[in-house]
């Protein structure tokens, strides 16, 4: 019996979007759940249990990370980005202004994971190709927009981007 | 079979007289994007309530297993176990699920969890309701069951022979229903026919998949008896009744909310198992609880297509007209009937296609195996139906040496016919389908593409094209399922819809309808602000579906492309009555000479004295306080209801009636190449038209299509549900079942010809599901490929290792 049920709670302080918080999690807590469910940022999203879908996607020390395949202690003082704080100011993130322009999304469910690993994907390759952003969200399945508006959005930030630092 | 009389195109005709065409049609950022673009989204995830509990199932490792003990005594002394209920305990506590079927098979019983026996992989044995997620499934991992293992049914054709496993017991038979149809003269067309082409075809066994899986949390609230459901069911009051029966609970106690629902393809219409088991677990606990689904189970165990089966038979003229079909079919519905045999008679009318066949016949079964239950995944009914058609007119065009795409033309209901009834008494309501097909082939270049594909065969490059018609038969007429169980009271198909101007002159509607993604806050106010004529910022939709404010009927939801010709039919006709009102008080406060008033752009004037003016903010003070301004007797308040009403009727007594409101058209051109070394098409280019009547906003339009060319690519190429001779499902996660990322889904081009349907007052057609047209198109493509070995597919999906078997010559 020993093996099953909840363990020993362990301690993890980790700064999401900018703000240190601190709570008291069994090792087996995925950062998910302590994301989603201890912590309240419930942008990211669980859409499989294998690691597959992608819909989890956050930023983790300037990295992306499917936060089901890491647990919450692994992330112990890490620095976390979710969906939620792409926003700066009240004003929409060019990648999610152009996520709303293009209709790159219909059920939204895999937007926040699809915009942070856009996020990523354009903080090491700020003007991507087509095949390049294609490789760049493999990881986020997205069942509606057969991705079509989604590669579309991130050419179209990734301009946005561009054309902003040069003005 | 021909144009339809005046008298029943003049039923069917609706007044749009209160349009203005100012608003619909416009690429509107969509409503919904915004909160959903900053993670803001609500899904029942998302819900978060105090003392809420966690479910999770022990699901059965067997196909088909006699349930002989079950032992919860070690999952009982995991810390935080609350609540854990086998089959057994389910018993004492509900009825089982009605069965919609026809006797015998309506003697089947269905509890949301196993008893005395498991019938497919994957079905529920226990729940278990526990403290956290966590502690919930280490308990349900302690369940001891112990099986005795059964012989197993997986094959649709052997589970009707003499002495087959019986998924039923108390059924007797393995066979759910049978219909047979015949409309019009076939005997006549086969005699009388230059020759016959037949086939045999299967539709595999996919689903839907959304990213989301099924989910649900139920709050009993001890205080004011009411049992609130949050959920993620896509047509939530279908299942109202079922809920009120197993809480013993009146309908104005329980409350079913959805509010953003991550996807549903068809896969969620049957996810109220979880929430009867939520809702029953919240009462006796007297906590919230939530289940979510994981991947595994959403995947084995939600919902997956009827597969199909069907000997194709076609009377054909030498000059390639299609005079008559023939058929068999089968339909493999799995262990329970939650929602299919409805597939079997569900838009039988399209069975003959966009096409001028004057008769059919389909002798149909539907049959239960030891697989998953079946629903309506995305292209439901219409996509098995047309697949079988479009891959008939590839047969027939090679049998006599016709190009694919003309022996279409020859054939397609042309729009002199329109609007032209189907042997079936199907209505298709309008639309240019030979200009479509010529539009679309330009666009594609079909022509260069066939030059290009003999230059690249020279070269030893296999290349392919298809090009198939379809259609997305949309708002359906519920009568349907009449056809193969008549004493089903539930016929028509209707929606709600409320328009109120709130007393600051905003707008507020809230919908019957529970989208998944669909746009319809967005098109719902496009609409809204089309009629009234007021600022799109200005319409506040309210977010899926809620039973205590929502206005519904039994039909209400979101599934079979309904929300375009139903939905956006109730928003319309609740904005026009809204519309008139307004119009009475503003003529009254202007003192209009002869009551004519003009309403526009969110203010109203005298139509002869355009200078006597006002807005309608103050009007819609008036109408809910300053009321003595309004013309006497008149009913304060600005409160619009609609319920739309489509003039169906039942099957006559041929099974013959109309069974959808409008019918989009696709044309899809793809061409595709075959790698000889694997045998995996590639998709070369992919052109997509779509015909949907009156675009109310193109980004929701194109999106749905994009979407469902996407699903019907991942289902000829990818996706496919592989069952061992056990009845063990081999590919029940993301990786495994092939869900396609960006770099398998190719870039779609799409356009468009827009005819107005005549039957709705926005002239918008339904066409979210897309018909099942980018299966049929890239099968038709691949077998393109192939026809110079002589290779026929027989299946919805291509295999590689079919193809492999084709290039080596190695096919039997």
């Amino acid at each position: 019996m020993s093996e099953i049920g909840a363990q020993e709670l362990m301690h993890v302080r980790v700064k999401v979007n900018g703000q240190w918080y601190e709570a008291d999690v069994e090792p087996r807590t995925l950062l998910i759940d302590m994301l989603r469910d201890v912590l309240g940022f419930t942008g990211p999203h669980i859409g499989c249990d294998t690691g597959h879908c992608g819909a989890c996607t956050v930023i983790m020390n300037g990295r992306s990370v499917k936060s089901c395949m890491v647990l919450a202690v692994q992330a112990d003082g890490s620095e976390i980005m979710t969906v939620e704080g792409l926003e700066k100011d009240g004003k929409l993130h060019p990648l999610q202004e152009a996520f709303w322009e293009n209709h790159a999304l219909q059920c939204g469910y895999c937007t926040p994971g699809q915009l942070m690993s856009a996020y990523f994907l354009l903080s090491r390759n700020p003007n991507p190709s087509e095949e390049e952003i294609r490789k760049g969200i493999e990881g986020n399945l997205c069942r509606c927009t057969g991705y079509v508006n989604i590669v579309k959005a991130i050419k179209a930030a990734a301009q946005k981007m561009a054309d902003a630092k040069m003005s | 079979m021909s144009k339809a009389s005046p008298e029943i195109i003049s039923t069917y005709k609706q007044d749009s007289s209160a349009l203005t065409l100012k608003w619909l049609g416009k690429p509107l950022k969509p409503k919904e994007d915004y909160r959903l673009v900053r993670g803001r989204g609500m899904f029942v995830d998302d819900v978060q309530l105090p003392r809420m509990a966690y479910a999770a199932f022990a699901r059965s490792p067997y196909a088909h297993a006699k349930i002989k003990g079950i032992d919860v005594s070690r999952a009982a002394s995991v810390p935080g176990v609350l609540l854990i209920w086998t089959g057994e305990d389910l018993k004492k506590r509900m009825r089982p699920l009605p069965q919609a079927t026809p006797p015998p098979a309506r003697n089947a019983i269905d509890y949301p969890l196993a008893v005395d026996k498991v019938r497919f992989q994957g079905e529920p044995v226990a729940m278990v309701v526990a403290e956290s997620r966590y502690a919930a499934e280490d308990a349900a991992s302690q369940i001891d069951v112990d099986y005795e293992p059964l012989p197993v049914v997986v094959d649709a054709e052997k589970a009707l022979e003499p002495g087959a496993p019986l998924v039923h017991d108390e059924v007797g038979t393995n066979l759910i229903a049978h219909v047979h149809y015949k409309w019009g003269d076939v005997d006549y067309y086969f005699q009388h026919a230059d020759m016959v082409v037949e086939g045999k075809f299967h539709y595999h066994r996919f689903t839907g998949a959304p990213l989301e899986p099924n989910a649900v949390v139920a709050d009993y609230d001890e205080r004011a008896d009411i049992m609130t459901v949050y959920c993620n069911n896509q047509a939530p009051m279908e299942w109202l009744p079922q809920l009120s029966a197993g809480l013993n609970m009146p309908y104005p106690k329980v409350r079913v909310v959805t509010r953003d629902i991550g996807g549903g393809f068809g896969t969620k219409l049957v996810n109220y198992v979880y929430m009867v088991l939520a809702s029953l677990a919240s009462k006796e606990l007297r906590r919230p609880v939530k289940y979510v689904e994981t991947r595994t189970e959403n995947l084995q165990a939600a919902a997956h297509n009827a597969e199909r089966t069907c000997y194709v038979s076609a009377a054909v003229q030498r000059d390639g007209t299609v005079l008559a079909i023939r058929m068999k079919c089968l339909d493999d519905d799995g262990a329970y009937a939650r929602h299919e045999p409805a597939g079997m008679t569900v838009w039988a009318q399209v069975s003959t296609g966009m096409y001028r066949i004057r008769a059919l016949e389909n002798d149909f079964y539907a049959v239960f195996t030891n697989k998953c239950p079946s629903t309506s995944i995305r292209g439901f009914s219409r996509a098995p139906h047309l697949f079988m058609i479009e891959r008939m007119m590839d047969r027939i065009a090679r049998k006599l040496g016709m190009d694919p795409a003309e022996i279409r033309m020859r054939n397609l209901v042309r729009p002199e016919d329109m609007p032209y009834m189907t042997p079936s008494g199907g209505l298709y309501d309008s639309g240019n389908w030979p200009e479509g097909l010529r539009k679309a082939l330009e666009a594609a270049d079909y022509q260069g593409w066939r030059r290009k594909q003999e230059e690249l065969r020279r070269q030893g490059r296999i290349i392919g094209i298809g090009v198939v018609v379809g259609s997305d038969s949309a708002g359906p007429n519920m009568a349907q399922v009449k056809m193969y169980n008549p004493g089903l009271p539930y016929t028509s198909g209707t929606e709600g819809a409320l328009v109120q101007m709130t007393p600051d002159g905003k707008v507020r509607v809230t919908l019957g309808t529970s989208p998944q993604g669909m746009g319809h806050e967005t098109t719902a106010a496009q609409v809204v602000a089309d009629v009234l004529d007021v600022d799109y910022d200005d319409i506040y939709v309210q977010t899926g579906f809620d039973s205590f404010t929502s206005v519904y009927t039994m039909h209400s939801g979101t599934y079979g492309s309904r929300f375009a010709p139903l939905g956006l039919s109730a928003v319309y006709l609740a904005a026009a009555r809204l519309k008139e009102k307004l119009a009475k008080i503003s003529a009254y406060v202007l003192n209009c000479p002869g009551g004519d008033v003009v309403i526009e752009g969110g203010k109203a004037y005298c139509r002869a004295d355009p200078q006597r003016s006002t807005d309608l903010k103050r009007i819609a003070r008036i109408a809910y306080g300053n009321v003595n301004e309004m013309p006497p007797g008149m009913e304060p308040g600005l409160y619009s209801i609609a319920i739309f009403r489509p003039p169906f009727q039942n099957p006559d007594e041929n099974k013959r009636a109309n069974l959808a409101l409008t019918y989009s058209y696709n044309v899809h051109v793809v061409v595709v190449e075959i790698d000889p070394e694997t045998g995996m098409p590639r998709i070369l280019n992919y052109v997509a038209l779509e015909d949907s009547g009156r675009i109310v906003n193109p980004l929701v339009v194109d999106g749905q299509v994009h979407g469902a060319v996407a699903h019907g690519l991942a289902e000829a190429l990818y996706e496919k549900y592989h069952y061992d001779e056990n009845g063990n499902l081999l590919n029940s996660n993301f990786v495994d079942y092939l869900a396609p990322t960006a770099l398998e889904v190719p870039s779609i081009s799409v356009l468009h010809t827009e005819t107005p349907s005549p039957f709705t007052p926005t002239g918008a057609k339904g066409m979210g599901e897309g018909g099942g047209t980018a299966v049929q198109a890239v099968i038709s493509a691949v077998e393109d490929a192939l026809a110079p070995l002589g290779g026929e597919l027989e299946e919805s999906h291509a295999d590689p290792e079919v193809i492999l078997r084709i290039l080596k010559g190695t096919s039997s």
